[in-house]
């Protein structure tokens, strides 16, 4: 069998100050194709990935960080890829973590692996309000599926090509990653977390902030709490 | 206290007129004026006959018959308020893959322009 092939989705909205440089450093430190996903950004996102030469997937509408990332899942599906690894535009996620996240899924022994930052001391933990939602919604995920996922909304994962089909056809709109991971649990999919360090992002503000965060928080239980009910065949 | 009753009827009147125009200028889908429309005649029928109105009210143990137009209007209110949201979700999700699927053949549309003009081949996505 011939090398796996991978693909790492960015999904990027509004990030014109450091999409070169996540990509150059992707680039540098993995040899993967790279697919950006232009969340109908309203700044020179689409010209500096166009400068980089890398595949670009413009969006004629902001569709969030989950309909956007289900593109990338779609196009890895098309060309057939073997799997696919989910990066933030915003410089947040080291590359040289992403070996660390596909190598469970080249051992077989995963289907998703979530890059935690609490696995292991250090780097850039978020701020301490949203340090205990994450907890939060840890001990809902547990008693939910009985199984504990530190960092249920951490955005840097990676997938094998049965996990990318999956989401390709079935995938939340706005903040999809708690409750995806709830119905995948259900669906059998293996779940791994391995430890990362985040860095602090570069620039521009994190999808999720103030009121926004409270919105976030209660529309994640509601719908890892329905995703919970939900029949697998549905 | 007849008023209630003349006023009712005339506005579930004026709101048939309305649904009905709204649908031959073809702003309202067919689809959607059916449920307006039936909410319509319905609070119609027991605004011009009061027997019907007394008797459901009687049956369903409201003492005062006219509050049952109210509680009626509010609740098929609700019902069309369930199915906008009904249909609202079934749009959004329609829109979410009609986006994705714009954005994926545009990007599919520049591998081919670009393989069918070689000098400005850059090594681009997978099989360009």
């Amino acid at each position: 069998m011939s090398r796996p092939r991978g693909l790492v989705i960015i999904r990027a909205r509004n990030e014109a100050e450091t999409i070169g440089a996540v990509i150059r450093e992707l680039k540098q430190k993995d040899p993967s194709d790279i697919l950006v996903i232009n969340d109908a950004s309203v700044d020179e996102t689409e010209e500096h990935v166009r400068r980089s030469g890398v595949p670009i997937v413009t969006l004629p509408i902001n569709l969030g960080i989950g309909g956007a990332v289900q593109t990338g899942f779609r196009y890895s599906v098309e060309n057939r890829y073997d799997l696919a690894v989910q990066v933030d535009g915003d410089g947040q996620h080291d590359p040289s973590y992403i070996e660390d996240l596909v190598r469970p899924i080249l051992e077989d022994r995963a289907d998703v692996v979530i890059g935690s930052r609490f696995l292991r001391k250090g780097g850039f933990r978020s701020s301490f309000h949203r340090r205990m939602g994450i907890r939060g919604l840890q001990a809902l995920g547990r008693c939910l599926t009985g199984q504990t996922i530190t960092d249920s909304t951490s955005g840097f994962r990676a997938y094998n090509s049965r996990a990318v089909a999956f989401l390709a056809d079935n995938c939340a709109v706005d903040f999809p990653e708690p409750e995806a991971i709830i119905a995948m649990l259900k669906r059998g999919f293996r779940i791994l977390e391995v430890p990362v360090v985040m860095r602090s992002r570069k620039a521009g503000t994190s999808s999720i902030s103030g009121w926004q965060s409270i919105y976030f928080l209660y529309k994640v239980v509601v719908a890892m709490i329905i995703e919970a009910f939900r029949s697998p065949h549905d | 206290m007849t008023k209630i009753f003349i006023i009712s009827a005339i506005g579930s009147a004026v709101l048939l007129v309305v649904i009905v125009m709204l649908t031959l200028r073809r702003r309202i889908r067919e689809q959607y004026a059916l449920i307006w429309l039936a909410m319509g005649v319905l609070i119609l029928i027991f605004s011009l006959f009061r027997g019907l109105l007394d008797l459901v009210a009687r049956l369903a143990g409201i003492y005062y018959a006219p509050s049952l137009l109210i509680v009626l209007s509010v609740f098929l209110g609700m019902v069309l308020g369930i199915h906008f949201t009904v249909v609202l979700s079934r749009l959004t999700d329609s829109n979410k893959k009609l986006a994705q699927e714009v954005g994926l053949l545009k990007n599919r549309l520049e591998r081919l322009e670009r393989s069918r003009s070689p000098e400005e081949a850059a090594p681009a996505g997978p099989g360009a």
